[in-house]
Parts: structure tokens; C-alpha cells; sequence
């Protein structure tokens, strides 16, 4: 059965996946996650998953038939109002 | 804690992490290979850690300990000194019953008087954590395996010599097995004279050198 | 836009694309692929068995140690390429069995014998140089899960390569008698270091760099080798075994052409140690196949 194991490489960050193992059952998969991830002491926690537990997505998202620059930073264009909207605060501030 | 039962427990893992490591490159499998490696070099550390305790009196090294001695010195049970590779099955019943009966001795060395003993005990303690776990789990896996349980019956009588006394009637329990006639430490087996000769003919042939 | 047709697949890979396992290949890389990487876990695998005798007879115990955790690291390597090798459809057991079989190849170097501790310095520290300009080419590999382990590999070698050039330091400040060890190691090693990254192809010719598979010209690696390596020997004190060694004015290296006829022999299963070293592996894995049946043959 063949396992995947993802690593956390210090506290905090994200689990990235590390590689996969061939073990019989969930024993022996930590057994060798264990070695095969933290033996040089390189591994803050593991996840071991039994692949067919893992769904794999290829084309998460079609995004790019219609603009949807709402749902990206570049889809706003600030300067030019923040320009204007600060010129009339310091002329009326002025007044 | 006299320098000779040092020198027992250094020679045990000296001798077992020896045998343990002939399995590196040809274990059953290789995720096993890679985990079985492990233990021989834990093995291999904390056999220089109880030398280098034993060494505390006498100045020498923990390296001239290992490797100085004549064959008829070392003090190692003979359960360590038997050549097993390729029989996994007696190899997996000789790690079950020895990291059982080892636990036993360590958890005792913990509570020692002496403090240098009592701390290494502690730190060994928590290394051999997973070997106790990594034996268990072989164990559990390759019980009602004929020959496995053949396995157990024969070394039975070599792990009881690994720890003494009372000790005995704890491992005894620990591995659901009656007492037996133990083959006891003092008279070494067939198999360390073999043993001895390769680990020592790099280090004998340039007396003295540092490597 | 992934690509569909071979030059397609071609242009993509050639200008830095990578592919993972369930995408389309032409039939031609995919071939190519497994081979090359199946080739890749064998050396691993081969490269233990002249190694692990000398961590029985490893002079101190940080000697011992340290040569386990090598030889631990290269069978850990040999599973990471061997899993990679089952997701492109071929399992480690069919694998396996065309190793001891003789069906698939192993690197050459791991074809010969080791007859002193000089061996194992020069093993560590030279062999394993030789072997990581190689490696460190294949991170840009076009099939990523194989790129993706590579980086987990590169990192693990670079201590065996501490390790060896200690164990070289070590004897070459001892006794003369530990120099000559070394000397005479170095002087058996040479010929087969020099054919380790194979005869010259031109990159245009070489289909292994046309997919990207390798992104590095055999010609190449072996400069990058003498570069790096050719100095440090040297300032030990060691001489290496070819008279035409030298450094050209333009930075390249002039050497006796290498016997390629022997590294063609020696791959082909004819070395002085092949078949005695995969009988080995093939009594090994007879005498263990009742436990891979008694563990790894039910699912959990």
C-alpha cells in the first residue's frame, strides 16, 4: 500500500508534500515516515495519507473565458482617484 | 556502578548494532532496510556512550575499548554474537527479545545511584522508545509464523542472560514465556572469533593510527 | 496550453517546461524515462553492496556510524527513484527482478571491486562528486516528480562527500603507510571516474538532452569534475595516474581518452565484480521473499 507524506519543515508553515512509501498498514507507514522524513532531524510534524485517500485536482478553476479582475489585486487602479481625493482634502484643508 | 557491567551493556549493543548493521543493503525491503540502518547506529551510539562512561576511570578511549580488546575480554551475552543474516525471522525474534529485556535493564539503570549512569540511562531511554515500537510492531506482524515462533523458542534462553536476578522474572512476563535454562555470559559462541577478526583487521593494520 | 504532439512536447520541455505523472508524453520519453531513472535506482542499489563490507570493518566507531548513515542514505535514494519508477507504470519488484536478472543496467563504477579502507575515502569523497554534477543537473529534469526527489537526494550526498574527504584527510596526515592507501586507491579509481559520466555526445545527438531528461552534456560534466576536483587532489599531495592531465589555457581539460570499450563492457554486465555482486542481491532476495509476502502482499 502505498502512502504520502507531507512535512512541516519548522513550526508554523505550511505541510508540503515530502515523497511516498510502500508500508502494509499505519504502523509501519509512521515506522517509515518517521525515518525517511525526520531522521536528520529535518521535519517539524508529519501528515502520512494513504494515497487513495488523496483527491488530485488538475484544472482547480476555469477563471480566464470571462474579465474577473474584481477577484485580483491588479483589477483596481487606485491612483489616479487617491490623486484627486487628496488634492480636494488639501484645498479645502487650505480654505 | 563497577566497570565491568559497563562494559557489559557497551559490548551487548557494540556486538548487536555489529550484527544489526550486516542487514544494511539487504534487508527485506527497503523502506525496512532504511529503518533497521537506524537502530544499528543507535545501537552503535550508545555503545560508545556506556565505553566512554566505563572509560571515566581509566583514561583510555572509547574506540580502544571497542576495538583494543582481545576477543576472550569482551563481556557481551550471547545472544548479541550470533550471526542471523539472512534469517529475518530469527533476526526479528533476537531484536523482540532483546529490546524487551533491554528496556527492563535501562528503566532499572535509571533509578541508579550513581548520576552519570542514572542520566545516560535516562537519554538511552528515549531513543530506544522506537525500538521497543519498531520491535513490537514486527512482532505482532510475523506472530503464528512457524518459523518465527521456532525463532522465539531458540534464542529464548540466550535473552534471558542479557539482564540478571529478578529482572528475569520481569522479562519472562513481559514476553508471556516461562523461565528457561539461560545460556549465560562468560563462554563466548563459535560465531564472535569470525566476528572479532573482521571488525578489528582495518584497525590492526596500522596499530596506533588515528582514522 | 499543454502540449499534444511530440514537437509540441519538444518546445515545451526545451524551453523549461515539466511535466508531472498523469500528463501526456510521447511514447518515446516515457521510455526513455524509465530507463534512465530505473538505471538511476539500480546504481543506488548496487553502489551499497561495495560499501556496506567496509561498515563491519570501519576502524572507530565514528567511522562506523558515519559509513551506515551513507549506505542508509543511498538504499533511502534507491526508494525515492524506485517509487517514482512505479507511478510511470513499472513496479519495484519487476524492476528488481530485471536487475539481478542482468535485463537492466547500474553505473560503473559500482562494477568494481573495493580492496582497502583507502577505497572507501576515495569512494565517498570522488565517486560521490562524480555523481552529484550529474545529479545536480537532473533538478531542472523535465519530469518533476523525478526533479522534486533530486533536490531530497542533492541535499543528502552533500554529506557523504564531507564524509569522504574526511576519512582522505584523516590518512593522508596519518602513517605513510595510510597515504599509500589512499594513493593507491586513487590510482585503481582514476580510469573508472573518467568514464563515469559517459563518452562525449554532442547535445544535439543525445535524445536523453533533447527531452530534457538530462539538462547537462556528458563532455560537460566531466570538465565541471576536473575542475573542482583535480586541485584538491592535488593539493594533498596526491598525483593523479594520467601523464596528459593538464589544464589548457582556454579552462579546458586535456586527459587520455578513456577506455570506452571497457565502460561499454563493464555496463553490459562484464566487470570484475557484476555478477558476483547481483548474485548476491538475487540470494538475498530469495532468502527474504516469504517476509515481503508475509508483510507487503495484503493491503491494510
Amino acid at each position: 500500500m502505498v502512502w504520502e507524506v507531507f512535512r512541516q519543515e519548522r513550526e508554523g508553515q505550511p505541510f508540503q508534500h515530502g515523497g511516498s512509501l510502500e508500508a502494509p498498514n499505519r504502523e509501519f507507514a509512521e515506522a517509515y515516515a518517521r525515518e525517511f522524513y525526520g531522521r536528520r532531524d529535518e521535519s517539524f510534524a508529519l501528515w502520512i495519507v494513504p494515497r487513495e485517500a488523496v483527491l488530485e485536482v488538475r484544472e482547480p478553476y476555469v477563471a480566464d473565458v470571462f474579465d474577473r479582475d474584481y477577484r485580483r489585486v491588479d483589477g483596481y487602479s487606485l491612483k489616479v482617484k487617491l490623486k484627486e481625493a487628496r488634492e480636494r482634502a488639501a484645498a479645502a484643508g487650505a480654505g | 556502578m563497577n566497570a565491568q557491567l559497563l562494559l557489559e551493556l557497551a559490548d551487548d549493543e557494540l556486538v548487536l548494532g555489529w550484527r544489526n548493521s550486516e542487514w544494511t543493503g539487504i534487508a527485506p525491503f527497503l523502506e525496512e532496510d532504511v529503518a533497521f540502518s537506524s537502530i544499528a547506529q543507535t545501537e552503535i551510539g550508545h555503545a560508545r556512550a556506556w565505553y566512554e562512561l566505563a572509560a571515566r576511570e581509566s583514561g583510555a578511549d572509547a574506540d580502544a575499548l571497542a576495538f583494543d580488546r582481545e576477543p576472550g575480554e569482551y563481556r557481551c551475552a550471547p545472544l548479541c554474537e550470533l550471526r542471523l543474516v539472512s534469517d529475518w525471522a530469527r533476526t526479528i525474534a533476537r531484536h523482540y527479545l532483546y529490546e524487551t529485556a533491554d528496556a527492563i535493564r535501562i528503566a532499572e539503570l535509571a533509578r541508579s545511584d550513581d548520576p552519570d549512569v542514572a542520566g545516560l540511562a535516562a537519554k538511552i531511554q528515549r531513543e530506544e522508545a522506537y525500538h521497543v515500537m519498531h520491535a513490537q510492531m514486527w512482532h505482532d506482524r510475523l506472530r503464528g509464523e512457524e518459523r518465527y515462533e521456532a525463532a522465539l523458542d531458540e534464542l529464548w534462553p540466550y535473552a534471558l542472560a542479557v539482564v540478571e536476578g529478578e529482572r528475569r522474572n520481569e522479562l519472562a512476563a513481559a514476553v508471556g514465556r516461562e523461565p528457561a535454562e539461560p545460556v549465560e555470559r562468560g563462554e563466548h559462541t563459535d560465531d564472535l572469533a569470525a566476528l572479532w577478526e573482521e571488525m578489528t583487521t582495518v584497525r590492526r593494520s596500522v596499530p596506533g593510527a588515528a582514522w | 496550453m499543454a502540449p499534444r504532439t511530440e514537437d509540441e512536447f519538444r518546445a515545451y520541455v526545451q524551453a523549461g517546461g515539466q511535466v508531472e505523472t498523469g500528463d501526456w508524453m510521447p511514447d518515446d520519453y516515457r521510455a526513455k524515462l524509465v530507463k534512465f531513472i530505473e538505471m538511476h535506482g539500480n546504481s543506488e542499489l548496487m553502489g551499497v553492496l561495495p560499501e556496506r563490507e567496509w561498515i563491519l570493518r570501519a576502524p572507530t566507531l565514528q567511522r562506523k556510524l558515519a559509513l551506515t548513515a551513507k549506505v542508509q542514505d543511498e538504499v533511502g535514494h534507491a526508494q525515492l527513484i524506485y517509487r517514482v519508477v512505479e507511478d510511470l507504470g513499472k513496479p519495484r519488484e519487476a524492476a528488481l527482478e530485471d536487475l539481478v536478472s542482468g535485463r537492466s543496467k547500474f553505473h560503473n563504477v559500482f562494477h568494481y571491486p573495493t580492496k582497502t579502507w583507502g577505497d572507501v575515502g576515495v569512494i565517498a569523497w570522488l565517486v560521490d562528486a562524480a555523481a552529484i554534477i550529474s545529479q545536480k543537473a537532473l533538478l531542472k529534469c523535465s519530469y518533476a516528480p523525478y526533479a522534486r526527489i533530486m533536490k531530497k537526494i542533492c541535499w543528502e550526498e552533500s554529506f557523504h562527500i564531507l564524509h569522504g574527504r574526511d576519512v582522505v584527510l584523516a590518512l593522508v596526515t596519518g602513517t605513510d603507510e595510510q597515504r599509500q592507501l589512499v594513493q593507491e586507491a586513487l590510482d585503481r579509481w582514476w580510469g573508472p571516474l573518467m568514464q563515469f559520466h559517459g563518452n562525449p555526445i554532442p547535445a544535439e545527438d543525445d535524445p536523453m538532452y533533447q527531452w530534457r531528461i538530462k539538462s547537462q552534456a556528458n563532455e560537460e560534466a566531466r570538465q565541471q569534475f576536473l575542475d573542482g576536483y583535480v586541485p584538491q587532489i592535488r593539493e594533498l599531495g596526491l598525483s593523479v595516474p594520467d601523464p596528459k592531465l593538464a589544464k589548457r589555457d582556454d579552462g579546458v581539460w586535456e586527459y587520455t581518452e578513456p577506455d570506452w570499450d571497457e565502460l561499454r563492457r563493464v555496463v553490459t554486465g562484464h566487470g570484475p565484480r557484476t555478477q558476483e555482486r547481483l548474485e548476491l542481491r538475487r540470494l538475498s532476495r530469495e532468502e527474504t521473499a516469504w517476509v515481503r509476502d508475509a508483510v507487503l502482499a495484503d493491503a491494510a
